[in-house]
Order: structure tokens, then sequence, then C-alpha cells
């Protein structure tokens, strides 16, 4: 996958982007209700608690839904179709990712396939993207 | 406030569209702006109407601010309504507009949409990309920036989880374009197949082909509402379209925390208010107007409307119930896929749904006394449910 826009993190957001410098998958578990979720958020969005703390996941999920992208636009390739996914991780939530590491072919991303985490330089950051498991 | 069925609704009286109509031109218009576009709209709307600026005390829009608007018509307003959720935000307009007037807060609001969508002349940047918002650090980093990249991704989900394919979608599109082969100012006119749409159309985002997105165009579009008591009095109240009931609602701002992928609780919720507000069920609906971003857009909403059970969506498409004769003729000016899209298209569904009301649609389907006309806004964000109908409640 060739590059893209670069995220800019937040005061809320900035734990999720120092994590993933360091090749960590950390999202947010709800210390009263026990749920993961995601966003970055400083309170729980199920329950409304401020007790929240930051861990780090599996970064092991599954396949929910894509497309594959035709049309890129700058600053990724135009000529490089994007697989666009959303995956829903072991833990719960759900996040909108690229799968990287297979042909973007529907023939080779069926739907509820196992994926796992991985990262990308971009910019001054790294993006948590995921390939199938078992792909290199 | 409490209606004479006993039923609770958000606007409370008796609240008539008066004034409906598009800008002159649609479709490739260079040499109009974006706030001309919304001016024509507004000034073809007024004389429909049978009123002048003068008439006008409310002033509702989505893009430009208000006041851009109503300055430029010579409007000094003393009620505005600003909501912007996206490409249905005319619709809550509406709602808002018939609750402001119940509530004797106006008289009658001025709802206007103008966007050089294709031509992008004199559009303003207040949405321009940035990468520190949810959506610029969680989705746009992945390339989910165009709605074709982005408002598609839950629809392979969808048609998986019911075991529908592909085909599904192409059936809207080919459904649809039947009904905008008799209408001049549709964008996309020519007949099309299944086959074509699968296999001739170029693919922009699997599994959408050109044909399965919207047209971009230019273009707008403008309503007139007051009270039904004070349509009767004006020149153009044998054309008066009366809001039956209403609904809205607002879940998240990006598409991937929507609470399901396959199913929106935005269009459950809002359909089910506006039924219940109006009093009617689905049996009592004659016309129907989907908002069609992209193909799957009306198949979620017709299973989340409760047009047809879950699972349902596709083969009601394909069996012509919702193309010329069927029974819920829908999307009858060919929709977002055919007719019209500048950007933000619930302004053209409502305009459709009032000219089949009025007997005036150039598609006309025979004996309409109700429209149900079901938007959305942004990907997934935002759902907004209107009921027309022929007569006073």
């Amino acid at each position: 996958m060739a590059g893209g826009a670069s995220p800019t993190p937040t005061p809320d957001t900035r734990p999720f982007w120092e994590a993933a410098i360091q090749e960590r998958l950390a999202i947010q578990q709800c210390q009263s209700c026990s749920r993961y979720y995601f966003y970055p958020r400083d309170h729980c969005p199920y329950c409304s608690s401020g007790d929240v703390e930051w861990r780090d996941v599996s970064g092991s999920g599954r396949l929910l839904s894509y497309v594959i992208n035709y049309r890129p636009l700058p600053p990724a390739d135009p000529k490089e179709p994007q697989v666009i996914a959303l995956v829903q991780l072991d833990e719960g939530p759900r996040m909108l990712t690229n799968i990287v590491g297979s042909p973007a072919d529907p023939d080779s991303l069926p739907l509820d396939a196992p994926v796992t985490a991985c990262f990308e330089p971009r910019g001054d950051w790294k993006l948590p993207v995921f390939r199938l498991a078992g792909a290199r | 406030m409490t209606t004479a069925s006993g039923v609770r609704s958000m606007h409370g009286g008796n609240v008539a569209i008066i004034g409906a109509a598009e800008t002159t031109g649609l479709g490739v218009l260079p040499e109009m702006s974006m706030v001309q576009l919304h001016a024509d709209a507004a000034r073809n709307a007024l004389a429909d109407a049978g009123l002048t600026a003068a008439d006008i005390d409310g002033i509702a829009t989505a893009g430009p601010l208000p006041m851009e608007v109503s300055h430029y018509l010579g409007i000094t307003p003393t009620w505005v309504d600003g909501t912007m959720v996206g490409g249905c935000s005319f619709m809550l307009h509406v709602r808002h507009a018939a609750a402001a007037i119940a509530a004797g807060a106006a008289t009658t609001v001025l709802v206007t949409h103008g966007e050089s969508g294709r031509s992008r002349v004199g559009m303003n940047r207040y949405g321009a990309m940035s990468t520190e918002t949810v959506s610029g650090q969680f989705e746009v980093p992945y390339g989910a920036m165009m709605p074709y990249a982005t408002f598609t991704v839950p629809a392979l989900r969808f048609l998986h989880e019911r075991g529908m394919s592909r085909t599904d979608l192409a059936e809207v599109v080919v459904a649809q374009r039947e009904w905008a082969l008799d209408s001049p100012r549709a964008f996309r006119r020519k007949p099309v197949t299944t086959d074509e749409v699968l296999n001739d159309s170029p693919p922009v985002a699997y599994p959408f082909t050109r044909d399965m997105c919207c047209v971009v165009t230019d273009g707008g579009g403008a309503l007139v509402v007051t009270s039904a008591e004070r349509a009767a009095d004006l020149p153009a109240s044998g054309r008066a379209v009366y809001l039956l009931g209403s609904g809205e609602a607002a879940e998240s701002p990006v598409m991937s925390q929507m609470t399901d992928v396959d199913t929106f609780g935005g269009f459950r919720s809002s359909s089910a208010e506006a039924f219940r507000s109006a009093g009617l069920t689905h049996r009592d609906i004659d016309h129907l107007m989907c908002y069609d971003a992209f193909a799957h857009v009306p198949l979620y909403m017709l299973e989340d409307l409760g047009f047809v059970g879950r699972g349902e969506s596709g083969a009601f498409v394909a069996s012509g119930a919702t193309r010329p004769g069927g029974s819920l003729p829908m999307n009858t000016n060919g929709g977002g896929l055919s007719y019209t899209h500048t950007g933000m298209y619930s302004m053209f569904a409502m305009q459709e749904a009032i000219r089949q009301l009025r007997g005036e649609a150039a598609a006309q389907v025979p004996d309409i006394r109700t429209s149900f006309v079901q938007g959305v806004g942004m990907y997934f964000a935002a759902s907004a449910s209107l009921i027309f109908g022929k007569e006073a409640p």
C-alpha cells in the first residue's frame, strides 16, 4: 500500500498514536463497565465513566467488509488500488483500516477472514493496518 | 402538541409546502455560482407560491450559512435554521420549520439548496479535509475520503449477511433508470441492463461500478413552508402539499462507528417516528423516495423502514415492484443514480415527492395521495423521514 494522508494527533488521541509508533495497538477500556471502545475519548461512550485505561490489545480481528478503491486520491498513489476495510477487533471495537499483503482482488479477500495488525510508516507516525492471518 | 388523531408530533399543527421549485437549469452549470443556484431556486419557489421575498420571515439552509442566502435575496429573517447533518439537512429544515410555524415562531419559511457540485464555482471551504478530526485521524489516512470510497464500505457486509450479491445493486440502477427515461432533466437517460451495469460500467470501488454511484451535478431547489391556514388564502392553495409526519435521528460522525454495519438505526428510528406522528402505516404510502447516493442505500432503507423484511430488498426491487407500474413506485425521478446529485440530494427527493402529489411529475404515477421521503446524512451518520400528503391531515 503506497502512502496517504498522515494523521495529526490531538490530546485525546495522542496515546493511540504514540503506541502505534512503537508498533503496539492500544485502545481504551472502561474500568467501570469493562468494555473496550474506539475511537479514543477521555470517557466511556457506553456508561459515561471517566475511569478509563489504555490497554495494549492483541491486534487480532476479522475482516467485516471492504471496498477495493480503484480511484485513490493523492497523497496516495492513484494507480494502486486501496483495500479500504472494516475490521472487528477480538476485543469488540471496530476500526476502519487498510488490508495489506494480499492482492486487491475479491477472491483473495473473503469476508470474516482472520486478520492481524501491522504498522506502516506515515509521515512522523505509524499507521495501524491489517493483513490476513497467514499472508506475508 | 397533540393532533386531532391524538398522536403526539413534533410539528403539532397543520403545515403546508406552498412553493416548490428546482433551479431553472440542472446538470452542468459552470455559468452559475453556488449562491446564485440558491437564489435561482428560491426565486422560482417564491414565484411558484405567488409570494415575494418580502413575505419570508424564516430562512433555512445548509452548505453556506443561512445569512449568505438570506442577505443575497434581500431577506432579513427573524427565524434561522442552519442545521447541517449532511445531505438530508433540508429535510430536517422542513421538520424544524413546521415546528416553528406551529409554535408561532415563524410564519413563512424558505428552505434553499444550491450546489455547484460538478463545476465547483463559488463553493465555500467550510468542510475542507482535516487530519485532526476523528475522521481525519482514523479514516482519511486509509483513503476513506471521497464518498465512493467511504459510504460504500459497509455494502459487502449487507449483501453477505443476506445471501445477496452485486446483481442486487445493479437491479436498483436498472429500476431507477427506467424512471429517468421519461425525465428530460435527468442526467443519465440511456436504458441499461444488469449485465451492462455489472460488466460494462467502469469499476470505481468494488463492488461498485460507476453506474452504481450517483451522478455529480450542479443545481438546487427551494421550498416555501407555511401554515395550512395561511396556505389556504394563497393563490397557489390548490397545489399545496401537506406535511403529515416527520422524524430525525443522528448516530456516528464516522461510517466505521455506525452501531451496526448492515442496518442503520437512524433509518429505523426516524421512519418509525414519521409513521407514528402521521398516524399512518406502510400500507397507506403510495410513493417512496429513498436518497440514493449509491445503489446499496435504497436496499438498506427498504428494509430499515420496514417496507420489506430483512433480506427481501433485493428480490423486491428485482421483481419490478419499484418500477413504473409496480406496487411501490420508488425514486420516480431516476434518483441520485440517474436524475441529479449535487452533493446534498435530499432537496431533489422532496421536490419529486411534491411534484408527484401535485400531479406534475415528468414520470407521473396515477392516484398518488401520500409520499414517504427518506434521507441520509453523511455516510450513515444522520437520518430524516418525512411523509407528505395531497390533502391536509
